[in-house]
């Protein structure tokens, strides 16, 4: 168990930069999660941090030493691929114990760890299996196995999930969450999926195109995204994004309707920001943002609500009531929840 | 249900009587003359010197058969027959495990390791497919002779392993092995060494023996450069031999010999491709890795 520093870390290919200085401290035994679109560079991140890639600038290191220049190997680590990456002429028990052997453990020892990871993942009936003879959560929890015999310094996780049916991934997520509060290791885990996002981490890191824009508690990541990048990419379904003009304390949205605004500049262009679920409805006369439907989804305990801000083009869209009986045409009228009001800048992204 | 008659292409009817005739007739018209090798083997040379050749075998299977192994042959090519297949073995496996070495480690190299030119190394194996070993058979001739390498194994061996096609089958096949696996036994500490050994080889095994099967098959068959780089009888293969025992006039050719020969010549081949054919087919057509 280890803690993983990076300092200014950067990754170029063939002159063009791909990851631009990305700067954390990974405390031990904390659950790191790596969340971003695909071609963000998160798992260009977690490869570096493996080995796997080469360095441009700056340093990783993971206890206190720098392993920089040191092989996969050396660094101890342990890493889960995508696609598992089995030996396939190897039985699940040599799959798992592979690893050991190379590092001329005693046999004996090697057959306790195996036996022990065995066990916690329930792979005792399969040991003797081919991986082509298990399912695709079997041999999930097998690459997992394999990682766990080993007891690194930290553990990196390659969208380890992202193989499985719904059903499997999410009682794997539970499994992995169990694992880690159970083994206490320093864990990376690369995902473009939110809710194992959310859920997993002690700490997200939003990248986009090779920056982390935040870097922060799940619950932060949520309340105040740092860019109106992160606030789009975060929550389900996506924030409502659009511009309006700041004047003296008031915002003139897109339809023309007069709207006031805490925490406004005084004047110009800003980007506002409004979840879903932080809007509720209101009478007309009060301040408000006429919105008239295009359609209705009902999906049971609650209903979603399309439609377009009146008199624009700005889409909208509206977590409503379950027993709504909200239809194609109707103009509903909403207001921002106290407080869940996000602000960002048009020019930078950036929260104001 | 077997799926083996529910095909789209399954011939039914007339179609399936008349496919069969015509695979019946191809396989006739492929076995017949080895079948005709193996009657004259067992008929006296006056039996087979006096036409028409019967179609079935002779009485004197016994007697040719003894007779090549324990002396006659010796007695006509100045070698013996052991010798001879001996001969023919050591080079034809020399060939084929020369070729498999040679062969893996250029394909591991160049599809695993990035080195500077590394695609013009490949080109340059490449391109000798494009040469048929007749073109360069007097260079390297010269380069035996001047090695102190003719009538040797080790001088019909080395000019014959050098394999662009084996170097090209291994480099397809490596390059359908995912890099993840790769990465794998990086991060499990698995240098390339052991990388080769404990995960190449043993899922390339069902490759190598197609390989083998082709390349001792090569060996065994070769003509041109045996008979060039070898002056002592006690060198030849067994082409060789049966070369040199037809060149006299027609009736002082021992034919019965010949043909005990001619079958001990086959067998090997055949032996090699009936124990390892189920490994051959699986390593010419197997996707799945």
């Amino acid at each position: 168990m280890a803690h993983i520093q990076l300092n200014d870390l950067r990754k170029s290919y063939a002159g063009q930069e791909v990851i631009h200085g990305i700067t954390m401290d990974i405390s031990n035994g904390e659950f790191v999660v790596i969340v971003g679109p695909s071609g963000c560079g998160k798992s260009t991140l977690l490869r570096m941090v493996a080995g796997l890639e080469g360095i441009s600038a700056g340093t990783i290191s993971i206890g206190d030493r720098v392993v920089n220049d040191l092989e996969p190997r050396e660094r101890d680590i342990a890493m889960v691929f995508q696609n598992y990456a089995l030996y396939p002429h190897m039985s699940v028990r040599e799959n798992m114990a592979y690893g050991l052997k190379i590092a001329k453990m005693p046999v004996a020892e090697i057959d306790a760890r195996v036996a022990k990871a065995a066990t916690m993942l329930e792979l005792e009936p399969y040991l003797d299996r081919k991986p082509r003879a298990l399912s695709g959560g079997q041999r999930q929890r097998v690459a997992m196995g394999r990682a766990l015999v080993r007891e690194p310094a930290a553990f990196l996780l390659d969208e380890p999930l992202s193989n499985l049916d719904a059903k499997l991934r999410v009682q794997m997520r539970l499994q992995i969450k169990e694992l880690h509060q159970r083994t206490g290791q320093t864990t990376l885990y690369v995902t473009h999926d939110q809710v194992e996002a959310m859920t997993l981490a002690d700490r997200l890191i939003v990248m986009n195109k090779g920056v982390a824009d935040q870097i922060a508690t799940p619950h932060e990541v949520y309340m105040t995204p740092a860019s109106e990048f992160v606030a789009g990419f975060i929550g389900s379904p996506a924030m409502n994004i659009f511009t309006v003009r700041a004047e003296a304390g008031v915002a003139v949205l897109p339809g023309g309707q007069r709207l006031p605004l805490p925490g406004l500049p005084a004047s110009g262009e800003v980007r506002l920001g409004l979840r879903p679920e932080d809007m509720e409805l209101v009478e007309g006369d009060t301040p408000s943002i006429p919105v008239v439907l295009k359609s209705v989804e009902w999906l049971g305990a609650d209903a979603f609500g399309y439609g377009v801000i009146e008199g624009s083009d700005v889409l909208m869209t509206l977590r409503l009531p379950g027993n709504t009986l909200a239809k194609r045409g109707d103009r509903l009228h909403v207001a921002a929840a106290q407080g869940r009001i996000h602000l960002f800048s048009p020019e930078t992204g950036k929260r104001l | 249900m077997d799926n083996s008659t529910q095909g789209p292409l399954v011939a039914r009817g007339m179609g399936r009587t008349m496919a069969h005739l015509w695979m019946i007739l191809g396989v006739i018209i492929v076995a017949f003359p080895v079948y005709y090798v193996f009657i004259a083997s067992t008929h006296s040379v006056q039996t087979i010197l006096r036409p028409p050749l019967p179609l079935l075998p002779g009485s004197d299977a016994y007697e040719n058969y003894r007779g090549a192994f324990s002396g006659e042959i010796n007695r006509i090519g100045g070698v013996s027959l052991w010798r001879l297949l001996g001969n023919t073995t050591l080079i034809a496996v020399g060939i084929a495990v020369g070729k498999i070495v040679i062969s893996m480690a250029s394909a591991y190299a160049i599809v695993f390791f990035k080195f500077p030119f590394r695609m013009a190394c490949f080109w340059l194996i490449f391109i000798t497919l494009m040469l048929p070993v007749e073109v360069r058979i007097q260079p390297t001739y010269k380069v035996m002779v001047d090695l102190g390498l003719i009538d040797t194994y080790a001088g019909l061996i080395l000019p014959l392993i050098a394999s662009a096609t084996a170097t090209l089958l291994f480099r397809q096949f490596f390059m359908t092995i995912p890099d993840e696996l790769l990465e794998a036994a990086r991060v499990d500490g698995a240098g390339p060494w052991r990388f080769f050994k404990d995960i190449l080889w043993p899922l390339s095994l069902t490759n190598v023996a197609a390989i083998f099967v082709i390349q001792f098959i090569y060996g065994w068959t070769q003509y041109l450069w045996p008979l060039l780089v070898t002056n002592s009888n006690e060198m030849n293969t067994i082409v060789i031999a049966l070369k040199k025992m037809v060149s006299f006039a027609d009736a002082d050719t021992p034919w019965n010999l010949v043909m005990v020969t001619s079958v001990l010549a086959i067998l090997p081949p055949i032996l090699v491709v009936v124990l390892m054919q189920r490994w051959f087919v699986k390593g010419l057509v197997e996707t799945e890795k």
